[in-house]
């Protein structure tokens, strides 16, 4: 087990520079998500944790010591891969045994570490199998013990729940979560799902376009985005936004106005993103109104997309909602749950 | 009539139609050409072929059925029994080093290096150019008197007195023809084999850099294995074109000096043809058939697809 330090970390492939000084500290034992869209430098800064890209600038140290010139083998770390990269002619006694056997571990421990990390798993009866007779789920477990094998200092996990349909990334998301609790080793996990993120994250860095955006705990990134990226991009649905300005103590857009949150002090007067939750509405008689346009009960909740003027606004009630499309419902933010944001920079304000 | 009453009419299929509508006669129909042609170009002439090398047939002369006799007679025809051990030994030495060279030529370019797709060209020429216009540039190359190859060593490099009778002695004869060969060869094993490689995920070799392999261990776990159905299949197309071959050898050498270079193929068409006894030639080429017929079962039951490949989803 061991911390993660990333210090100022470029990347340029030939001219393009796709990470841009990036900065994180990933502690003893923590599960640190990098999340963000497609593109964003997240598998490229793993890979170089990993050792299969090299480091352009800046340095990656794990448990304290600098990695930007140890090979990939000699940095005590392990991965799973994407498309879980298993070895086909191998069965998977093979495939979980084979850093072991490269690394001349006598026959007796081998077979101890395998049968462990099999039984951890769940995978003892297939352990004579080859990978194409294993189902999605199973393959992905295969990836996890031949990782859990070799009792790295660090796992890293490189999207490994995006080949799987909806149902098993559920089930294991929590597995791979509850290993963790288990294991306690430090772990690096990218993905682009923001659920996943959410539920199986210690601390989630929200990446965007080779940058940090924000590092956080996960609820904290939901309670405080630090700016309109992260705002938008954590949460689903997705976060309302509205443009106006600030006029006498209330947000003014299209005609319309909404109270403002009481710690927003000086922006009297200014351009601000005012943002709100869909899940922060509240059916309010001396609310605004807002034209239902379709509603989506799910039984628990129902997701109501409406227009207030001409801006398009998605709202969650827990309450049933009976009105129809084409009608007006009068709604209103929870004052305290609102965010404000820098219409220029995009910075949070409140 | 307006859109709303229009119905459109349906009026029986004729005859014709419901005919092609008849599933026998059209599997008949369909399978017809191609059965055609396998008779006409497969079957009739290796029929053929295997009824001459039963018969005392010569140019000119229909023969008659003699039975075994011809293959009696190859049985202690020493020039007979030579191109059979030249053939064999001709096949194994050219394909060892074509796999060889191929294979590394493969790995070569399935990195990246400078000036990749220029390489592969060049390494595809031998391929493009006819055989007999190559075999003919070889006869240059091997020639007593305006070798290249005697040139460069005698009178650029000074390594050698005299000339190198490349075509003259019979073994050097036929490290000569070996050698064209693989030139000949290479291409095909290279490209075929950088195909395979590509099959292979890089995912797998970064897996295999994780686990601590190193260069050697990659090649050695995870390459050749996995590269082995298609090293199978090459190999056998190999083997089969190698051991067929007829224009490199009959273009340099025709066979000699003094027989020494003669292929089964070469000796075939040399006593059958040119040599009118076509019943002999036709015993010549049949005898290839059980050594063609065991590299293939060969390749197909040592090297056949393993169990990661196929079989039951669920055993």
């Amino acid at each position: 087990m061991a911390t993660v330090s990333i210090r100022s970390v470029r990347k340029a492939f030939g001219s393009t520079e796709v990470l841009h000084g990036v900065d994180v500290e990933v502690q003893d034992g923590e599960f640190v998500i990098l999340v963000g869209p497609s593109g964003c430098g997240k598998s490229t800064l793993l890979r170089m944790i990993a050792g299969l890209e090299n480091i352009t600038r800046g340095e990656i140290a794990i448990g304290g010591r600098v990695v930007n010139n140890v090979a990939p083998k000699e940095r005590d770390i392990a991965m799973v891969f994407q498309n879980y990269a298993l070895y086909p002619h191998m069965t998977v006694r093979d495939n979980m045994a084979f850093s072991l056997k490269l690394a001349k571990a006598p026959p007796a421990v081998i077979s101890d570490k395998v049968g462990r990390a099999a039984d951890i798993l769940g995978l003892t009866p297939y352990l004579d199998r080859y990978p194409r007779q294993l189902s999605g789920g199973q393959r992905q477990r295969v990836a996890m013990g031949r990782a859990i094998v070799r009792d790295p200092q660090v796992f890293l996990f490189d999207e490994p729940l995006s080949n799987l349909d909806a149902k098993l990334r559920v089930q294991m998301r929590a597995e791979i979560k509850d290993l963790h609790q288990r294991l306690k080793t430090t772990t690096v996990y990218v993905t682009h799902d923001q659920i996943e993120a959410m539920t199986m994250a210690d601390k989630i860095v929200v990446m965007h376009a080779g940058n940090v955006e924000q590092i956080g705990a996960p609820l904290e990134l939901y309670d405080r985005p630090a700016n309109l990226f992260v705002a938008g991009f954590i949460g689903s649905p997705a976060m309302n936004f509205f443009k106006g300005r600030v006029e006498s103590g209330a947000f003014r857009f299209d005609g319309a106005q909404l109270p403002l949150p009481r710690a927003a002090p000086g922006v009297n007067g200014a351009s601000v993103i005012y943002g709100v939750r869909p899940e922060h509405w509240q059916l309010s008689a001396d609310g605004i109104d807002a034209v239902v346009h379709v509603l989506e009960p799910t039984g628990s909740e129902t997701q109501v997309m409406a227009r207030i003027a001409d801006t398009p606004v998605v709202c969650a009630f827990r309450e049933r909602i009976t009105a129809q499309p084409g009608e007006s419902i009068r709604i209103a933010p929870d004052p305290a749950l609102v965010h404000l944001f820098d219409e220029k920079t995009g910075v949070r304000l409140n | 009539m307006d859109a709303s009453t229009w119905v459109p009419t349906r009026t029986p299929p004729n005859l014709l139609a419901r005919l092609f509508d008849y599933k026998p006669f059209l599997i008949c129909v369909c399978l017809a050409p191609a059965l055609g042609l396998l008779l006409v170009f497969l079957t009739y002439p290796l029929g053929l072929g295997i009824w001459l090398a039963f018969t005392d047939a010569e140019i000119g002369r229909s023969g008659s059925w003699v039975g075994l006799e011809n293959f009696d007679s190859l049985m202690e025809d020493r020039v007979f029994l030579n191109a059979v051990w030249f053939t064999v030994f001709y096949t194994a030495a050219a394909t060892v080093v074509k796999f060889a060279l191929g294979l590394w030529l493969a790995l070569l370019l399935n990195h990246h290096i400078p000036f990749k797709s220029i390489i592969r060209a060049i390494i595809l020429m031998p391929f493009i150019v006819p055989t007999v216009l190559s075999a003919i540039a070889f006869w240059w190359i091997y020639d007593p008197q305006f070798s290249i190859l005697s040139y460069v060593l005698v009178d650029v490099l000074h390594w050698r007195d005299t000339y190198i009778d490349f075509l003259g002695t019979p073994w050097a004869a036929r490290w000569s023809l070996i050698a064209a060969n693989i030139w000949r060869g290479i291409p095909f094993v290279a490209i075929t084999l950088l195909a395979g490689l590509q099959t292979i995920s890089p995912a797998l070799y970064e897996a295999a850099l994780l686990d601590g392999a190193s260069p050697w261990q990659r090649f050695r776990f995870v390459t050749t294995p996995l590269l082995m159905p298609i090293l199978a299949v090459v190999l056998t197309f190999s083997v089969l074109f190698t051991f067929t071959d007829f224009q490199l050898v009959y273009a340099i050498t025709r066979g000699g000096p003094i027989n020494s270079t003669h292929l089964m193929a070469t000796l075939a068409f040399q006593r059958g043809i040119p040599g009118s006894q076509l019943g002999e030639g036709a015993a010549i080429a049949v005898a290839m058939i059980p050594f063609l017929v065991l590299a293939t079962l060969l390749s197909y039951f040592a090297l056949a697809r393993r169990k990661w490949q196929q079989g039951p989803e669920n055993e």
